[in-house]
């Protein structure tokens, strides 16, 4: 893969989104999801209060935050896989608050999860075949006879020999799905949610389990759906990845939006430091030197000092 | 000891309408539980449906297809309201909302209130739902022998009530089996092993279950139904004992195949006859013939016990299927 093929698309989107006010909430030239004061409250914890949020069409935004701040909630949310306890937003324009998750599939917006849902006691084809759309033989009487549906049958499997290929799972068309490697699980739950031809990819971290061989291919896939036209929205905890692919950064804490920006200057944003990345942003998290006893020892100083002026401050 | 006599035994079980019953029952549970992984625990309450709303509707004069229609009517509404609360909720739940359900049913139909309708404690005698089936009957009158099995043509426990059970039971076999083939049965197998990422797909799984729930309920009437033609319609044989049953057939025979439920009803009708017929002809009188009948069903309870832990898969199952957890 060039490195020309790949700049193309990015660097559109990176001017596209240029002139973008750098603070939470800001409009998109081009939004395909806009959501308005979307609250989900447990008992008393408030775990999402999102006033407004707008997603780029066409491009990678990434949902970053520290544990707890109400990335999968959201994600759960704007799936129809939880119900808000007030808010409303719409997908490409049309209104999506209400509708069940399934609906919410069918109308363009697909989802993987945190914890792989592999249909493990199916084979690896039927699994692609499942996510496919418009199959007459889904429905109770007419899967009774064949002939009414064994043609698109046919172009489902066509359609799904292509992603498995593309994914480099065509080896294992018909291994059972509980037989695969966790990353092997990642990458064909994201061409099952392809089989439904998606606008938009909804990716709950795609990278947890995913052994380092493996990334290098799961991102340049998740790529390949931006340079396709696909929306992706991702909630990711690797900011190696979140600075290697995104085109947009959201960031969340305690349930709020607290900073939105471009990748490359997000991470200096003042919220963002304070909220989520501490003292230490500006240094490469992924760096095993920063795990050397010089630094853990300079860590621990820092941090009793930080705590002695709090207390100070009490 | 008459060992021949007891082959005979046996071998009659093969064919009994009791065994086409418990078939049709289990092929029902197999759709719920074997395909879509709803854990029905008052299957029995389905063919007490089946059951009365067949010799009921009989009894008031409606014609054999119009009771039959009535009979699957009761079951298919039965599972429309057990399923509408339980279905949005997580698997347990229907499990024991179905057991009590199939319960508050055989409680409702055998009180004393009801006595005019559904003939209370007592149920409704055979002769009373019998007549409009037998009529249907097109061999002559009188009985027929086939080597050693003489059975009446049209009468009670009849060679035509033997020509329907199993005729239904074949029937419900290619269903199944089409129906596990097809995109439907695709989407089913989805749901039992995980419906939320079925529901990621764009597929409305509560529907999905809600046919699954209709579907079985209604193989479980059929089976109610020929349960009770060969004799009566009581409501306490229409109990937990007979849910367990299917449950054992079901899982003897292997869930989720399309023979299991069959090759299941068959094996524990002929192998209980064995062990009954064998222990009470044992010499000394060592056993009583309620004794012998009571010490059958404790190996019943030990079978289920035994394959669960070492055969869960059941005889014609993939164990490699079963053995995969979903994780």
């Amino acid at each position: 893969m060039a490195a020309e093929d790949l700049a193309t698309p990015r660097d559109r989107i990176a001017k596209d989104l240029e002139a973008v006010p750098r603070r939470p909430g800001s409009a998109k030239p081009d939004a395909i999801i806009v959501a308005d004061h979307v609250t989900r409250r447990f008992g008393g914890m408030t775990a999402v209060d999102v006033h407004h949020l707008e997603i780029q069409r066409g491009a990678i935004t990434a949902l970053i935050g520290p544990n707890g701040a109400g990335k999968t909630t959201l994600f759960n949310l704007l799936t129809g896989f939880d119900r808000p306890n007030s808010g409303e937003w719409s997908f490409d324009g049309r209104p999506l608050s209400q509708l069940s998750a399934a609906k919410v599939a069918r109308a363009g917006m697909v989802r993987t999860f945190q914890l792989t849902k592999a249909l493990s006691r199916m084979t690896v084809m039927e699994n692609m075949r499942l996510g496919a759309t418009d199959q007459g033989g889904e429905r109770l009487v007419p899967s009774l006879f064949p002939p009414l549906w064994r043609h698109r049958e046919k172009e489902i499997t066509e359609q799904a020999e292509e992603l498995l290929a593309r994914f480099k799972l065509d080896t294992k068309r018909d291994d059972f799905a509980g037989s695969l490697s966790g990353g092997q699980r990642k990458l064909l739950e994201m061409a099952r949610a392809l089989m439904t031809k998606p606008s938009t990819v909804m990716l709950d971290e795609p990278m947890a389990g995913v052994n380092p061989a493996l990334t290098q291919s799961l991102l340049g896939h998740i790529q390949d759906l931006r340079d396709e036209g696909m929306t992706v929205l991702f909630v990711e905890h690797d900011m190696h990845m979140v600075r290697h692919i995104s085109d947009w950064v959201v960031v969340m804490a305690e349930g709020r939006v607290v900073a939105e920006g471009p990748p490359t200057t997000i991470m200096q944003d003042e919220a963002v430091v304070d909220a989520y990345l501490g003292a230490h942003h500006d240094t490469d998290l992924g760096d095993d030197s920063l795990l050397g006893d010089d630094v853990l020892d300079e860590l621990e100083a820092e941090a009793e000092a930080q705590e002695h002026r709090t207390q100070e401050d009490a | 000891m008459e060992w021949t006599r007891i082959l005979i035994n046996v071998a009659g079980e093969v064919f009994a309408p009791a065994t086409a019953a418990y078939a049709l029952a289990a092929i029902g549970l197999n759709i719920h539980f074997g395909m879509t992984g709803l854990i029905n625990m008052g299957q029995a309450g389905f063919m007490l449906m089946g059951a009365y709303g067949f010799a009921i509707a009989t009894m008031n004069g409606w014609p054999v297809w119009a009771a039959v229609a009535a009979g699957m009517a009761a079951a298919a509404v039965f599972a429309v309201i057990l399923g509408i609360p339980t279905l949005s909720l997580r698997g347990d739940y229907l499990a024991i909302v179905t057991i009590a359900a199939a319960e508050i049913a055989r409680y409702t139909v055998r009180s004393s209130s009801l006595t005019s309708i559904t003939g209370g404690n007592a149920g409704i005698a055979g002769n009373d739902f019998k007549g409009s089936f037998q009529q249907l009957c097109p061999l002559p009158e009188g009985s027929w022998s086939l080597g050693p099995f003489q059975y009446s043509n049209c009468l009670s426990n009849s060679w035509w009530l033997r020509i329907v059970g199993w005729g239904l039971v074949a029937i419900g076999i290619v269903l199944v089996w089409r129906w596990m083939k097809s995109p439907w049965g695709r989407v089913l197998k989805g749901i039992r092993e995980d419906e939320d990422a079925v529901r990621s797909l764009g597929k409305n799984v509560y529907g999905y279950k809600m046919q699954a729930l209709v579907l079985g309920g209604l193989f479980g009437a059929l089976g109610g139904m020929i349960y009770v033609l060969p004799s009566a319609v009581q409501a306490d044989a229409l109990g937990r004992t007979l849910t367990f049953n299917v449950w054992t057939i079901l899982l003897l025979g292997g869930a989720a195949t399309v023979f299991g439920p069959v090759l299941g009803s068959i094996l524990m009708w002929t192998v209980l006859m064995f062990i009954k017929s064998t222990l009470r002809d044992m010499p000394g009188g060592v056993f009583s013939s309620t004794q012998a009948e009571a010490f059958s069903w404790v190996l019943v309870g030990v079978t289920l016990m035994l394959l669960v832990i070492f055969r869960p898969q059941g005889i014609l199952g993939d164990r490699k299927e079963v053995m995969l957890d979903g994780r």
